[in-house]
């Protein structure tokens, strides 16, 4: 399932940051993170929590770039 | 600007009106150093306090950390010699401009780009017992009646039931012809009414429609990454420890080397072109400009009818170097008319009535060129006995005498003697109570500007122009010969297209990539196939936005070239890019290493290279817009 949120960061590394962090989040099956639209789309995987895996997402994009907001 | 922006703009000249005022002031030592902390604090607070997080977030190695130590060494630099602490603001101050014409030229092209797409529609009018009502266009049921005034934009796709009108299609497929609408046809969203009221019963919801599929293809256009763009979001992740690494050497090898051969070693001079340095490395240039220059290209070419879904087609359709086409409807208008009437004892009128009377219950699409041929209303009533043929055509009994309309197959099932016609199109015998009486010949017309299309393919680099076709032999070669095709295959099945362009991407060479253009009806397994899936007059056809890569939204050959080209011109841009900004990097890393240039001459190439690649990644927006 994919699902696209909006976001909100400043630059186009921390975009890419954003993206790896939300990769690796268990559950996420893959996400790019369009930085000039400022959309990140997730696919999940299977049976996944939806709302448990963004929370995650949140959190570890919060890890790696302090300043970025996600529109759960 | 944004409230964000102007904030960062403010702090940006508090700071250096206060740097210049304290540079007047002759003051020393500590107080010197407290005072010169307020415009650096002013202007770095945020950045250091990034710098920190990171580094509690063990995510060092970013442009905050690389900032903070090179200014932070400075100001160690500058207690611990000269008193000098204007570098160290300098720099930030130098990168907080950068940042912020960066932030600015982003926000900008995204507007921009915004107002290319802008067919979204705010509302859709209703009426409620007499009166006429704006709602949102989502609550719109599908089969409910909206009113649309001239300047106003269809809303939702649906039927005209009252009012004619001449409808600006240019937002869709950016072509300015007007399209002229009358009851009972189909309008889709995104036009705009131009000279009467509409009044039209929606056939479907508005996420549904045209306009809706066509901003969530474009807005979703770059998840799809080009291989240049994921080679900058690596060479970041690497060049980043790297360069660190090479800073620390560069502030500890060569005095240690210099102490082992009992020289002087110089350690501040060292660490000041370590930190130098570090000001240097900042990879912003790369990692902005080229999902600019992508983002700015797909933006361009969706203005022009052109919807590209992903920066990763833009760099295959630049490496084109085979066109594959289908015939019908992409390189002819797949409208069939009868082009030649050659009866045989009976006038042409009376031939082409036979045959319209005979075909008159069919809606194959040759039935219908031959009611459009005969032009005047058909008495359906004279007509009996239709019996339609599998692959030889018809037979039935028009005012009590049997015709035949049908190829050669059914006049030699029928024991006609017929005369044998020459022809490039599809030919139609007819035979009345056995007799011939002369034969017809229909084809389906190329379109006007595919000639054109296919030399300037030619001339943007293509080696090969292929036909594909279910049609006959003779009627594809030549239409192959007349538009200068370089290979035709003819009577095929859809499975049989697939086959052909399989083993054409197996023969070619891994750079040279293969588009395949069709017009979406029954090509969806070759437009998925094909490195890049084009399909044309996509308007309305949900099968064929789903099916390719890229979607001209009318079905203009010409356009196939046009992407081509500006795809070119937008890879070239993203090239020069990166060479440019490796480049320029690369040589300041060596000058600051040798110790011809300073710090602020790192500071300024910093923020020169990324200004400079930041507006030559602007320009893709334009090039499609280009006619």
């Amino acid at each position: 399932m994919k699902k696209t949120y909006k976001i909100e960061v400043d630059c186009a590394n921390c975009a890419n940051k954003m993206e790896e962090a939300t990769k690796k989040t268990a559950g996420v099956k893959d996400a790019t993170v369009n930085f000039m639209a400022l959309k990140l789309i997730v696919e999940f995987e299977d049976g996944a929590d939806v709302d448990a895996v963004m929370k995650e997402v949140v959190k570890n994009c919060k890890i790696v770039e302090d300043d970025c907001e996600i529109y759960v | 600007m944004t409230k964000k922006q102007k904030k960062v703009l403010h702090r940006i000249i508090i700071a250096a009106v206060l740097m210049v005022v304290l540079g007047f002031l002759p003051v020393q030592g500590l107080l010197r150093l407290v005072m010169y902390l307020v415009p650096y604090l002013i202007i770095g607070h945020d950045i250091l306090r990034k710098a920190f997080k990171g580094i509690r977030n063990k995510q060092v190695f970013d442009e905050n950390f690389l900032m903070a130590v090179a200014t932070i060494g400075a100001m160690i630099i500058g207690v611990t010699g000269d008193g000098d602490y204007t570098e160290a603001i300098a720099v930030m101050l130098f990168y907080q401009i950068g940042e912020l014409f960066q932030s600015y030229a982003v926000g900008k092209s995204r507007k921009n780009i915004s107002e290319l797409m802008d067919i979204r529609p705010d509302y859709a009018n209703i009426e409620v017992d007499g009166e006429i009502e704006q709602v949102d266009p989502d609550e719109v049921a599908v089969g409910s009646v909206i009113l649309v005034q001239p300047g106003e934009k269809v809303p939702i796709d649906g039927v005209v039931v009252e009012g004619n009108s001449t409808l600006n299609t240019s937002a869709l497929t950016g072509e300015s012809v007007p399209r002229d609408v009358r009851v009972g046809e189909e309008v889709f969203s995104g036009c705009i009414n131009m000279t009467g009221v509409l009044r039209i019963q929606t056939i479907k919801e508005f996420g549904e429609s045209t306009v809706s599929k066509i901003l969530d293809l474009v807005e979703n256009a770059s998840s799809k990454k080009a291989k240049s763009e994921n080679f900058i979001s690596k060479f970041a992740k690497y060049y980043t420890p790297i360069v660190c690494y090479s800073a620390l050497a560069l502030a500890v090898i060569p005095p240690i080397v210099s102490i082992i051969m009992q020289i002087e070693p110089n350690w501040s001079d060292w660490l000041y072109r370590a930190l130098s340095f570090l000001v240097t490395s900042c990879p912003c240039a790369l990692v902005i400009s080229i999902p600019l220059s992508f983002f700015g290209g797909i933006g361009g070419a969706s203005k022009d009818g052109i919807l590209i879904k992903g920066s990763n087609y833009i760099e295959t359709l630049a490496a084109t170097k085979y066109v594959v086409f289908d015939k019908t409807g992409t390189v002819t208008q797949g409208v069939f008319e009868v082009t030649k009437v050659s009866p045989n004892g009976i006038t042409e009128d009376a031939l082409l009535e036979y045959a319209a009377l005979a075909e008159c219950y069919s809606t194959h699409p040759i039935s219908k060129s031959l009611k459009n041929a005969y032009g005047k209303v058909l008495d359906m009533t004279k007509v009996s006995d239709v019996q339609e043929i599998s692959g030889n055509g018809v037979t039935a009994t028009v005012i009590g005498k049997s015709v035949a309309v049908g190829n050669e197959k059914l006049m030699k099932n029928l024991d006609v003697s017929y005369v044998k016609a020459e022809s490039s199109g599809t030919l139609v015998y007819v035979a009345v109570d056995g007799n011939f009486v002369g034969s017809i010949v229909i084809s389906d017309k190329i379109k006007p500007s595919a000639k054109t299309a296919m030399k300037d393919l030619k001339k943007a680099g293509v080696k090969k122009l292929v036909m594909l076709t279910g049609d006959a032999k003779q009627v594809a070669e030549q239409v192959a010969a007349e538009l200068g095709i370089d290979e035709v295959h003819s009577e095929l099945l859809p499975a049989d297209k697939v086959a052909i362009v399989e083993k054409m991407i197996a023969v070619k060479g891994e750079n040279e990539k293969l588009v395949f253009v069709g017009d979406g009806v029954n090509d969806a397994p070759v437009l998925s196939r094909a490195d890049v899936g084009i399909a044309m007059g996509a308007i309305g056809s949900d099968a064929a936005i789903e099916a390719a890569d890229i979607v001209l939204m009318d079905d203009d050959p010409a356009k196939i070239a046009k992407a081509m080209k500006h795809s070119k011109k937008c890879m070239r841009i993203v090239y020069q890019n990166i060479y440019f900004a490796i480049g320029v990097k690369v040589l300041c890393l060596v000058l600051v290493a040798i110790g011809i240039a300073n710090m602020w001459l790192a500071i300024f190439a910093d923020v020169g290279v990324m200004v400079i690649a930041v507006i030559n990644a602007t320009r893709t927006l334009g090039i499609f817009g280009k006619r």
